[in-house]
């Protein structure tokens, strides 16, 4: 079956709502809108306004009603529009969602889910088009998901869902009306691994999330130059699966980081300080990375395209790695 | 480690210190130094490995309790 | 300008010798002291060096081939950046540089007649000499590689300089060796015999050897050095072999007369002290490498240097320096040996310091009998360059020396 990457997160929540009475969606504009991304189209006339709850212009309030929500027995799932918005819910986050298990001695669990939209490409600008998630993966006591797939899309909520503790879902707005082919019966998934998104031997390119299509038009590129390019798709941001990064690294010695994150104190860093500590006698070179430039996303078209990584970008990084 | 699992060890690193001996044909009473000829720089490279791979800190009083392989197996065992 | 690369000399005794292995090929970039060479000289596997700077033009004999001293055995022309003052680097026929580039080429001491282009026609750019005067590096993996395969870096550096050495090269030299075919199981032990025996027999046809003994109590400089080891890890102890050649070293310093040369019949004396090592194979054999300038080195170091010696010998890595420059030689029976040892000097060396085993005996001191450990320090020395008194003083500053261990 053929269908967007917006249907598939759609059919997730849709699925979740029927099989649980206790999962309810709530966001600014998510009810009679649709969502600012139109995922949430539909639902609130297929499930009412109780489940499908437009909220007032405060991520701080309506993060932390989730969370009480949360603890009182439900299983909310909250939209936040942009990552950028989420930083004025980030108390609530951080310090009420990711601690609240530790400080009670384990007696309280907040099993909840929150859904964003993140990073740039779409001229929203320098207050709409960031990507944190690299400093939500900071924090312990969350699990941070980036899917990239449509096949993500669809099946993580579930396990998200079935968490005991807070889950984070980054979800790129440019991948919503990204197309891919999903099976019949859904199959399970996972939620704590990486995935090789393409085998090959020369260099291993690692991302996730919205950089996914420029690192297969870079690994298409480089397999024209002869160079066979392995894609891991970190899946998890946090807790990172180190075992599969680290195999393709011991396959093929090179590796580059490719995060839509500035690269300073970024997730990339983090995946390349790990590469150096466990497989540094298996490098044949540094490992490199490729971030968007150090600047707050411009508006201006060329200029937005100029700072994020580009498929070019990776190409030329990853055939100075490999010398051809 | 227990006794037999110490005699590997440490006819394992006593090979690797003088690769030329066969050890096959070595008995788990051969003196190190007196019968493999081991000089004081080879029994020195052996007391090394021995402590690094064991885990077990060796001191030059524990030296004598070292002179055979069956002896310096009982040695590692006991620690 | 050509300079032949010709056989060393790397012992007394050395008439000629086997190349085993070129560690360079044509159109390498050499420099003094470099090791582009392995000669079997009958005793060991020996890493020659060479001693002029150039570009490797030929090689004049093949792998296996023995070689009198002082034979040619490549050609090296001389670099331009030795010779500031000679007509610009002329690139190879056709392929064609700019003034700019061949300036920045001698600021940098890069050679363009080696250095590949990748410009225009194979025009060398400035970009391509910039990359080769960069050192080689290498990358982690093909470190760890190397030591394991062992497998000479510097035999892959030469062949693609200004790039990295990655593991996959690494691998490919080591499938291209097979195993090394040089090590010390690799020499023949009949030939090595052949060349003790000549060394010894023309050491004791030609030099009136002298012996003195002297007794020397241990204990001070046991306890010393089982205090230091006390604290050290096992890798790191001292053997009292350490301190009986820094004992040794610091003698001669103090009595340089047996520290030197006899030769065209006159004492020569020696530059540094460079102490000969009396080292023996498994397997049976006698080499006597030497611990360079051990003067200078504290217990721990000559320590390290001892290991690091015995170890190469064994492997069969000894350096030409180290082969052909002792200048006085120790041989310490250990604790295998005999009481005593009165050794056979090494033409063209006048001294052999010999130390038996350390062992308990009854000592008197002030009047009073105890039991200390003790060795037994004997001098063999050249009659023809000193007398018995010199010698005596040679043991006795020994033996002074081990009284004092905790002095540098």
């Amino acid at each position: 079956m053929r269908t967007t990457y917006r249907e598939a997160v759609r059919e997730a929540i849709r699925e979740a709502m029927r099989a649980d009475s206790r999962v309810f969606l709530m966001g600014e504009d998510v009810g009679r809108y649709g969502g600012a991304f139109g995922v949430s189209l539909g639902l609130l006339e297929e499930f009412g306004p109780d489940r499908i709850r437009d909220t007032p212009l405060s991520e701080s309030a309506f993060t932390g009603a989730g969370i009480g929500a949360a603890i009182g027995g439900m299983r909310p799932i909250v939209e936040i529009m942009t990552v950028n918005f989420s930083l004025l819910a980030l108390d609530q986050i951080m310090n009420n969602a990711a601690t609240l298990r530790h400080m009670s001695n384990g007696q309280i669990g907040v099993p909840l889910v929150i859904r964003m939209t993140t990073g740039a490409g779409r001229q929203l600008a320098a207050q709409h088009s960031h990507s944190l998630e690299g400093w939500y993966s900071h924090i312990p006591g969350l699990r941070i998901l980036a899917p990239a797939t449509v096949a993500d899309a669809r099946g993580m909520l579930a396990p998200a869902l079935a968490d005991p503790d807070p889950v984070l879902i980054f979800e790129h707005g440019s991948l919503y009306n990204t197309e891919g082919e999903l099976p019949e019966s859904i199959p399970t998934c996972d939620i704590s691994s990486a995935a090789i998104g393409r085998t090959g031997t020369d260099v291993t390119v690692i991302t996730y999330g919205g950089t996914m299509p420029a690192v297969i038009s870079a690994a298409d590129e480089l397999a024209t130059l002869g160079i066979s390019a392995e894609v891991v798709d970190l899946r998890v941001l946090r807790p990172l699966n180190d075992a599969t990064i680290m195999q393709s690294v011991r396959k093929t010695h090179r590796a580059v980081v490719v995060d839509e994150g500035w690269r300073s104190g970024s997730l990339s860093a983090e995946v390349s300080a790990r590469i150096t500590e466990q497989a540094f006698f298996d490098l044949d070179a540094p490992v490199m990375r490729v971030c968007t430039e150090e600047v707050p996303i411009p508006y201006a078209k060329h200029l937005e395209e100029a700072a994020l990584p580009r498929p070019e970008r990776i190409v030329r990084t990853a055939r100075e790695l490999v010398g051809r | 480690m227990n006794t037999s699992e110490a005699i590997v060890l440490v006819r394992r690193c006593v090979h690797e210190v003088a690769p030329d001996i066969d050890m096959e044909s070595i008995s788990d009473d051969a003196h190190l130094q007196e019968t493999l000829h081991l000089d004081s720089l080879d029994f020195l490279q052996v007391v090394e490995l021995l402590s690094s791979r064991s885990g077990i800190r060796i001191d030059e009083e524990d030296y004598p309790r070292l002179a055979t392989i069956a002896s310096a197996a009982a040695f590692l065992a006991q620690h | 300008m050509n300079t032949e690369f010709r056989m060393p000399s790397l012992g007394a005794d050395m008439e000629s010798g086997v190349l085993l292995e070129w560690l360079v090929h044509p159109g390498d970039t050499v420099h003094k002291g470099d090791i582009v060479a392995v000669v079997d000289t009958a005793k060991a596997a020996v890493e020659v060096e060479c001693f002029t700077s150039g570009v490797v033009t030929e090689l004049l004999v093949e792998p296996g081939t023995r070689v009198p001293v002082g034979g040619p055995l490549a050609v090296i022309s001389t670099t331009t950046g030795e010779q500031p003052h000679a007509a610009p680097t002329v690139a190879a026929p056709g392929v064609v540089t700019s003034p700019l580039v061949r300036h920045l080429a001698d600021q940098l001491h890069v050679d363009t007649g080696t250095t590949p282009g990748t410009g225009v026609g194979g025009r060398i750019t400035r970009a391509d000499v910039i990359r080769q005067a960069e050192p080689v590096r290498i990358s982690p993996r093909a470190r760890r590689l190397a030591a394991e395969r062992g497998v000479d870096l510097r035999t892959i550096g030469s062949t693609t300089p200004g790039r990295v050495i990655t593991g996959d090269e690494v691998l490919a030299a080591a499938d291209a060796l097979g195993r090394p075919e040089h090590d010390a199981k690799g020499i023949d032990p009949q030939a090595m015999r052949n060349a003790i025996a000549q060394l010894m027999a023309k050491s004791k046809k030609e030099i009136p050897h002298y012996y003195l003994t002297e007794q020397i109590d241990m204990s001070t400089a046991l306890a010393w050095l089982h205090e230091q080891n006390r604290a050290l890890p096992v890798a790191q102890r001292i053997l009292p072999a350490a301190l009986l050649l820094r004992a040794v070293a610091s003698a001669c310093a103090e009595v340089p007369q047996l520290n030197g040369f006899w030769i065209d019949g006159s004492f020569v004396p020696a530059g540094g002290v460079h102490l000969g090592v009396a080292i023996s194979l498994r397997g049976g054999g006698l080499v006597a490498p030497a611990i360079r300038d051990a003067g200078t080195l504290s217990a721990p170091e000559l320590m390290a240097a001892l290991r690091d010696l015995v170890s190469r010998t064994r492997a069969g890595r000894l350096r030409a320096s180290e082969m052909s420059d002792p200048t006085i030689t120790v041989s310490n029976l250990g604790d295998q040996g005999a009481d005593s040892l009165l050794g056979v000097i090494y033409p063209p060396q006048v001294a052999l310091v010999g130390f038996g085993r350390i062992a308990e005996r009854p000592w008197a001191s002030g009047g009073m009998l105890g039991v200390r450990p003790v060795v037994t320090a004997s001098l063999a020395a050249d009659h023809r360059a000193t007398d018995g008194v010199t010698g005596a003083l040679f043991l006795q500053a020994i033996a002074r020396q081990l009284q004092l261990p905790e002095e540098k």
